[in-house]
């Protein structure tokens, strides 16, 4: 008796620490996502679905972004990735994913019908989740992610504030928009706000200016380690935030900035030009309704060149390959990019739909973010990227250049010395 | 019958020892999951180098750990570390202490005291991180200080005090080390608190009746008999310190250059930033590593000082 009492005990207190969450029903698909403004749109949505078809889907939420990100890399290594999902790190990390098997390949999927599904999309939404023919990853060519949205990130200005200062038009060139930070600066009035205080806003800046004053090949050939950052035209990238900052044209601690605090400042008009995506038009409405803004490229330093900007899919998601409910995860995705269903998104969550004939019926403002569709371009759709570590020197000497503590110069100096070494680095883990 | 009796009796002291482990199996079924095999893991990975996703791992033996010895980096944000911890083990800790000898005296509205300086360590690193930040802003709107010290010392007229605290290299890592500091010393206020009403009153009494005074009773009474409390406080505020993250994050983002960075925060940026999970995890050894040696160290000095 006390034997089997023992014995009974020992197996409960082994079993208590080991009771696991529930999961919902066996044939629910299950998706995890990261945004926490369109929640409650995708719920309805998931509950339309359910009303027309029977099939259950349930939206779940994981915020804030890097969070979320963590959580699926940490779902990854432990084997329990739900159906559909989204990867919001770099291409590397996207081919990474893929290669080690946990992302579908739907390059069929957008085939079927001669290619009617890939069809409704814009075809710098599919770019971002496509990989071509002998890619720098490895990765067989195809499609690998199914765009909900589209954004770009521009900068936008106050039309107040500008008026105040006595400026009839948006400036398009960079001595113009120097001109006008005087004019604001006379009025006492800031100039740009955006969160540099993330790195990746600062690095998109950046590189907006690196592909207008040098071109996107060159970039490309940095990257390579065939161009030196000490090179001529990497100098003048770094020389603009040196001038920002001395012009005063940026708003006082903008390099601690988170992007919320920058999209709260512009909101509340303390500054008069805002470097921010196109979900802004969201939260600024949230913010202050009655904003009275506009959207313009940044502006070029290279007349001789575009201005680009970062743009393509805002949110994609992807298909687990181990699914047990492939099929339905991928049926449900095609009824969320369905016409309808995209222009309930992009009405209900201010957002640039991704099916472009859901396009027509988008606010004003949102019509302005989507002409500069035009320029756009982004790093995961560059042949390959910039060495992790050596982006993160990149970035954040970008932010000592704007408080002061470096100048383009050194910055040069030092990414180049440290390119080299990841490079030998790289060569060293290439020979093993 | 002797020989039955052994066995009955080595059969009984093996049967209890059996029982006696099946009690502790559980438990040491638990910490070997959650302790000793992610530390293990850790330090294996250590040795590869990993970008967290992919399914090879490269064998790079200590590299991971010569490559952290020549990192500047990561070499400065242990001192950015440090420097809040001596913040802490000094300015807040005195302030703990000082509220607390205050507080162990006959006052009226001691209790009220009390839950007051209880308050900051109860509330959230991100909501104190947030409220503090809005404190230091430095931002200005219709020629007014948006940040409520900024436009406190406007509006004294020390208008050349006024600064953009978290922006300036000079300041930024100190205005987190006050923010934890405040943040943090009302643990150590209850812990003190606690110690010193464990003290025997008649101590004090004997000592006033044989004439000490008040600063003589403090230094031959008081502080002697606090030394095991004062010790086990110093040993908590150097590991919370150390590791320092959250209220980083929300004061400074992904921080000031290098200016903020804290090795928790390195760590992170190893393993999302970079993706280098290997190089992070020898961060993270190293980082344990040194947290043990001191925790290991402050054990030693409170040994001796018991002793004498």
């Amino acid at each position: 008796m006390k034997r089997g009492l023992i014995i009974v005990l020992f197996l409960l207190s082994l079993a208590a620490p080991s009771c696991s969450l529930q999961k919902p029903s066996d044939d629910t698909v299950v998706i995890w996502h990261w945004m926490t403004d369109r929640h409650d749109v995708f719920e309805r949505l998931a509950a339309e679905y359910e009303q027309q078809t029977g099939g259950k889907v349930d939206f779940q939420l994981y915020a804030p972004s890097d969070i979320y990100s963590q959580k699926v890399v940490a779902a990854a290594q432990a084997g329990i990735l739900p159906d559909i999902y989204g990867v919001l790190d770099p291409k590397r990390v996207f081919a990474d994913f893929i290669q080690s098997g946990y992302i579908a390949d739907l390059s069929d999927e957008f085939k079927q019908n001669n290619g009617a599904w890939a069809k409704t999309f814009f075809p710098k939404a599919l770019a971002v989740n496509r990989f071509e023919e002998n890619n720098f990853y490895n990765i067989p060519p195809g499609i690998y992610g199914v765009p909900i949205d589209v954004t770009n990130i521009q900068m936008l200005y106050n039309k107040e504030l500008l008026r105040i200062a006595g400026i009839q038009h948006p400036p398009a060139t960079f001595d113009e928009f120097l001109e006008v930070i005087n004019a604001l600066n006379r009025v006492g009035i800031s100039g740009l706000v955006s969160g540099w205080g993330e790195l990746w806003m600062v690095n998109c800046f950046a590189l907006n200016y690196a592909m207008n004053i040098m071109g996107e090949d060159k970039v490309v050939n940095t990257y390579r380690g065939e161009v030196p950052y000490t090179d001529a035209d990497w100098i003048k990238v770094f020389r603009v935030f040196e001038t920002l900052a001395k012009k005063k044209a940026l708003i006082v601690g903008i390099v601690t900035k988170i992007n919320k605090y920058a999209e709260q400042d512009f909101a509340l008009e303390r500054a008069a030009f805002a470097f921010n995506g196109s979900w802004c038009v969201n939260v600024y409405h949230e913010m202050n309704p009655d904003l009275d803004y506009g959207v313009m490229l940044p502006p070029r330093v290279n007349l001789e060149r575009p201005m680009s900007i970062w743009g393509g899919a805002g949110s994609s998601f992807v298909v687990n390959k181990s699914s047990a409910h492939k099929q339905q995860a991928i049926a449900f995705l095609k009824w969320l990019t369905a016409e309808k269903q995209q222009s309930f998104l992009s009405r209900e969550t201010r957002n640039l739909p991704a099916n472009r004939f859901a396009a027509g019926s988008i606010p004003d403002i949102l019509s302005d973010f989507a002409q500069g569709m035009a320029y756009a371009t982004h790093p995961t759709i560059l042949p390959l990227e910039e060495d992790g570590l050596v982006r993160e020197r990149f970035d954040k000497g970008l932010q000592a250049i704007v408080i002061g503590e470096k100048t383009p110069e050194q910055l040069a100096r030092e990414l180049q010395e440290l390119k080299v070494r990841q490079m030998a680095r790289q060569h060293r883990k290439d020979g093993r | 019958m002797a020989a039955f009796m052994t066995n009955k009796k080595t059969r009984q002291v093996y049967h209890n020892v059996l029982t006696n482990f099946l009690f502790v199996l559980p438990a040491v079924v638990i910490f070997a999951i959650f302790y000793i095999y992610p530390f293990y893991e850790t330090f294996n990975l250590s040795l590869h180098e990993w970008n967290g996703i992919s399914v090879d791992k490269y064998f790079v033996g200590l590299d991971n750990f010569k490559d952290l010895l020549r990192d500047k980096v990561w070499w400065s944000s242990l001192w950015h570390a440090a420097y809040i911890t001596l913040f802490a083990l000094t300015f807040q800790n005195i302030l703990a202490f000082s509220l607390a000898v205050a507080c162990d005296r006959e006052i009226r509205m001691k209790n009220f005291y009390r839950v007051i300086f209880f308050i900051p360590p109860v509330l959230s690193e991100v909501v104190v991180g947030l409220i503090w930040r809005w404190i230091l802003e430095a931002n200005v709107q219709g020629g007014q200080q948006v940040g409520l010290l900024n436009h406190f010392l406007y509006t004294i007229g020390l208008n050349h005090l006024v600064n953009d605290w978290l922006s300036d290299p000079k300041t930024a890592l100190t205005c987190i080390a006050i923010v934890h500091s405040w943040k943090g010393f009302g643990w150590g206020f209850v812990m003190f608190l606690a110690g010193l009403q464990t003290i025997d009153r008649q101590l004090y009494e004997a000592a006033r009746v044989d004439g000490a005074s008040p600063w003589g009773i403090f230094f031959n009474i008081t502080i002697p008999m606090m030394v095991p409390v004062i010790l086990v406080v110093v040993i908590l505020t150097i590991l919370g310190s150390m590791q320092v993250f959250i209220l980083v994050m929300s004061m400074v983002g992904q921080g000031l250059v290098y200016y903020t960075d804290v090795p928790v925060t390195r760590i992170l940026s190893a393993m999302h930033l970079t993706r280098q999970y290997g190089y992070a995890c020898s961060m993270g050894v190293m980082f344990g590593l040194i947290l043990i040696s001191l925790s290991f160290a402050m054990k030693q000095i409170s040994a001796r000082m018991k002793q004498v």
